[in-house]
């Protein structure tokens, strides 16, 4: 079929996500990063892929979720966006599904407003609901806390 | 190149005399190239300017045209193909653009005409009959021609091309005409393979000799020989350059900046390792890959010049539409950029160049009744400083009016009169980088159109640079542009705080101070809370990066490592929790999620392929209040007090004298401060002297003089305020050294005492201010003696 599409997916919690497989660069399993004072307060830190230098966001943080327990280290979903190559932090990757448009559905308007605004949508798939999310959005994050000093 | 499907030979029969006339005059030329030295200030740079201008042309014209012989011939076999059609319009119309921008009118005439017919072709006005892809070849031939003669002797050559001119207006009139070849030089000059089939079909009888060869007899039997030269010179220049995507120069440079970073690593066993032969490899492996990085750095930097070479002609032909006088002043054109920042502030640049000229730099009347020369000066200054490129555009101009801005500002609606009334001056004037502002009176062809510094903004801030203008109404205007170095490698010192790491660039640092134990409390002391140190007796305002970075300190040692950076023209200095060594760090820019923290300005990967933050300096400086503490703080003051004035406002060290007595001296007077050692005190006759900085400096002690108090005799350290006037110091003694303030010198009484010239308050106690000059007088009536220096 045609209308079917991939997607790289992941946990959050019990929560289910995918990206489109074409925005995503690589998966790769938790990195030391290096933290970065000042930023927005969903931005991890930066790590190093290679040589090139990229911006990790707790993607939890982002979604206004719980931090990830103790003891527990996120793996890394690297997407490819207009603002760059971002890497985002989730707890569990899954694999590569292929889904029907067919099972696609707008994201209901009774979920949080944050999550609402971040998911493209819904697939309804046999056993479970896989909730697509908008890279683009997710990576384009408000100024950073203000600098100190700042009146 | 099929030309035997050309069935238009016959047609260059039976041509008619072209008039003479119609022959650009190749005088024109020189004389405008003549103009443009004169309005240039550096003759010689300029025209190797105009030459690389010249070079790169040629270059990019040979490759358009050996394109262009595949379009033409092309489009005889798909004649419908539009889009062939459009790429060969576009390629003679760039070739056209760019011969108008330097001057070959000839070579402008020609491609005009061609252009005209391609034209009418595209819009389907003609149809491609057979003469016409001939006519359009023999164009592309004498296009090569000049250019090869340009190459050789910089002017486009004597042989006449009108004929070939009146061929394409015929054409292009839907006439069917016949066909001119290119003249006969190109059977010489441009005797290529695909020229060559036209020339064999045509009988040579019918070939014209062009006009201007029977006039240059006595060049004539030079020619040949020189064509030929000609044609291996201008195919050797194509031949030395190769152009390379910029990709994929971004990619060998970020090769060499892990090569970089591998270096560093092996460096670092290596200096465990006592192998000597691994030590003799990594030596070598350290000196190439230095070159290597050196060289693929070199690969994207060009100088400015590239870009400010064509200003001198923009000026020139603006000054000469406008009326002005206008002289164009260099300086730092050797100052390398990255290409891709070159290309992105090309444009920028050259708005601001014709803002200046258009709007900045009066007429010679006007310039004349405000007492300025004639003659505008607009200079262009660049520099590499803080590990950014500045650029710096000044001109004598008229400068900007604050209130006019304002005006038209509240006009426009950009802000409120509330807003109008707390901006400084310089604040209005940057205004005019506010969207849709435009302050020029009367929109002229060259500028004023609303549209402008407010796109030139948003281009230099795309590429991460910022732009700031100060202007003093009727003296002139500075336009200062800041652009980073995202590309580069630079010398960093690594630093310790929280447990992170930090670069700081090496350009900002000016030197370490380690203090320990009680040295700490002793050098570090407080103003207002604000802690500062003195550094061989200036103060220096100290910033602690945990705090400014909001992060928790890690470990609590009794050391304190001051940074000693410069920003602009201030000096503060970093408390920071450790220091590392220096290391070469390749920047690389912050993703477009932490752009806008002011305290970074790139990040790097270290030697053990961690990453760590570069420090902006500037950028921590102001967000500390550095850099504009003091005049803010003082506005601040002074607006909470309701007073609202800023007049007279200047900068007064307080110092005690005694047990109470409280007197102000202005900073302006204030040379240094210093500490010395009641050990260091020598005689001099009855006089207590120092040996200071190669000098000897008498002490005037300051509580003896006004309370007969010669207690200073027990301290073991003197605080002394070193005034100095023509190149003599003298150290006035003080008890303490008190404060800093900003104040307006509001005498409250008059002086009543010897060495005061009054009374004032200052924090809310009572103060003198100090006479300085009259109590050094008092001390050594030859002390402000011009000549008493020059005689002892």
């Amino acid at each position: 079929m045609e209308k079917n599409k991939q997607f790289c997916t992941f946990y959050l919690g019990d929560l289910f996500f995918g990206v489109e497989v074409d925005n995503v660069q690589e998966v790769f399993k938790y990195q030391e990063m290096t933290r970065v004072p000042l930023a927005h307060s969903v931005v991890r830190g930066l790590i190093n892929l290679r040589g090139q230098i990229i911006t990790a966001i707790d993607l939890r943080a982002r979604l206004g979720m719980d931090e990830l327990p103790d003891g527990q280290k996120p793996m890394n979903v690297v997407v490819r966006t207009e603002e760059g190559v971002v890497s985002l932090l989730v707890d569990k990757i899954a694999e590569v599904l292929e889904v029907s448009e067919d099972d696609f559905e707008r994201p209901p308007d009774t979920i949080d407003e944050i999550t609402r605004e971040l998911v493209l949508g819904v697939y309804k798939l046999e056993n479970k609901l896989l909730l697509t999310l908008d890279t683009e959005k997710t990576v384009r994050l408000g100024p950073p806390v203000s600098m100190a000093g700042e009146v | 190149m099929d030309k035997n499907s050309n069935p238009d030979s016959d047609l260059l029969k039976g041509k008619e005399p072209v008039a003479p006339d119609m022959t650009p005059d190749p005088i024109n030329k020189d004389q405008t190239e003549a103009d443009m030295e004169v309005s240039s200030v550096d003759n010689s740079e300029d025209m190797s300017g105009m030459d690389e201008i010249i070079n790169e042309f040629i270059v990019e014209s040979y490759e358009n045209l050996d394109q262009l012989d595949q379009d033409l011939v092309g489009l005889e076999q798909n004649p419908g193909e539009v889009s062939i059609l459009s790429s060969i319009f576009r390629t003679i119309h760039t070739i056209k653009g760019t011969c108008g921008f330097i001057g070959f009118s000839k070579l402008e005439s020609v491609a005009h005409v061609g252009e005209n017919l391609l034209s009418k072709l595209r819009d389907g006005a003609l149809t491609l009959d057979p003469p016409i892809p001939s006519a359009l070849l023999a164009m592309v031939d004498a296009i090569r021609q000049m250019l090869s003669c340009i190459e050789k002797s910089q002017n486009e050559g004597d042989v006449d091309y009108s004929e070939l001119i009146e061929t394409l207006t015929t054409l292009q009139k839907g006439e069917s005409a016949k066909i001119a070849p290119a003249p006969t030089e190109t059977s010489s000059v441009g005797k290529s393979e695909e020229v060559a089939p036209i020339a064999q079909n045509e009988p040579p009888v019918e070939i014209l000799v062009p006009e201007s060869k029977k006039e240059d007899s006595p060049a004539k039997p030079a020619e040949p020989s020189e064509g030929v030269e000609r044609k291996q010179e201008g195919r050797s220049m194509a031949d030395t350059n190769i152009r390379v995507d910029v990709k994929l120069l971004d990619q060998l440079m970020n090769l060499v900046g892990e090569l970089v970073l591998a270096r560093n690593q092996i460096l670092q066993f290596s200096s465990k390792d006592q192998d000597a032969g691994f030590l003799a490899t990594t030596q070598h492996l350290n000196l190439v890959t230095t070159e290597l990085q050196e060289g693929v750095m070199k690969t994207r930097m060009q100088p400015i010049g590239n870009v400010w070479s064509k200003f001198p002609r923009v000026v020139r032909d603006l000054a000469t539409s406008c009326g002005k006088k206008i002289r164009l002043e260099m300086e730092g054109k050797e100052t390398e950029l990255d290409k891709t920042l070159i290309e992105a502030i090309k444009d920028p640049l050259t708005h601001i160049i014709r803002n200046s000229a258009d709007h900045g730099i009066e007429s010679p009347e006007d310039r004349k009744a405000a007492g300025k020369p004639e003659e505008g000066l607009l200079r262009l200054r660049a520099f590499h400083e803080g590990g950014q490129v500045n650029i710096e555009i000044i001109d004598d101009g008229n400068g900007i009016n604050p209130e006019k801005i304002k005006q038209k500002a509240l006009e426009k609606h950009l802000i409120t009169p509330d807003q109008a009334s707390r901006m400084s001056d310089h604040d209005l004037v940057n205004l005019v980088f506010a969207a849709g502002f435009s302050t020029a009176e009367k929109v002229t062809h060259v500028s004023g159109r609303g549209v402008g510094m407010d796109v030139v903004k948003t281009n230099i801030e795309k590429i991460g640079g910022t732009v700031d203008i100060q202007s003093t109404y009727g003296e002139g205007t500075t336009l200062k542009i800041k652009i980073p170095l995202t590309l580069a490698i630079i010398p960093a010192l690594t630093v310790m705080t929280g447990g992170d790491r930090y670069a700081i660039p090496q350009v900002n640092l000016l030197e370490l101070v380690l203090l320990e134990g009680d040295q700490i409390k002793k050098n570090v002391e407080f103003i207002q809370g604000a802690p500062v140190y003195r550094l061989r007796g200036q103060l220096l305002p100290l910033i602690y990066l945990s705090e400014e970075l909001k992060v928790k300190k890690k470990d609590d040692n009794d050391k304190v490592n001051i940074v000693v950076l410069q920003a602009d023209e201030r000096q503060f200095g970093l408390v920071v929790e450790g220091v590392r060594d220096t290391e070469e760090i390749v920047v690389k820019p912050l993703s477009q999620q932490l752009k806008g923290i002011p305290a970074f300005s790139g990040a790097t990967i270290m030697g053990d392929g961690k990453v760590a933050l570069i420090l902006d300096v500037m950028g921590l400086a102001q967000s500390a209040r550095v850099v504009t503490q003091t005049r803010q703080r003082a506005r601040l003051e002074s607006s909470e007090k309701g007073d609202g004035k800023e007049t007279d406002k200047q900068t007064l060290l307080l110092f005690g004298i005694g047990e109470k007595g409280r007197m102000a001296i202005p900073l302006s007077m204030v040379a240094r401060l210093e500490e010395f050692k009641q050990a260091d005190i020598e005689k001099s006759g009855a006089q207590d002297v120092v040996q200071y900085r190669g000098e000897i400096m008498p002490l005037i002690y300051l509580s003896k003089i006004f309370n007969g108090d010669t207690s200073y005799t027990e301290r073991e350290t003197l605080q002394a305020v070193v005034y100095t006037k023509n190149g003599r110091s003298v150290a006035l003694v003080a008890d303490k050294i008190l404060d800093i303030v900003e104040e307006s010198i509001t005498i409250k009484r008059a002086s009543n005492r010897k060495g005061t010239l009054g009374t004032m308050v200052v924090q809310n106690l009572v103060t003198d201010l100090l006479d300085a000059e009259s109590i050094v007088r008092e001390h050594d009536p030859t002390f402000f003696d011009n000549q008493s220096l020059a005689t002892v």
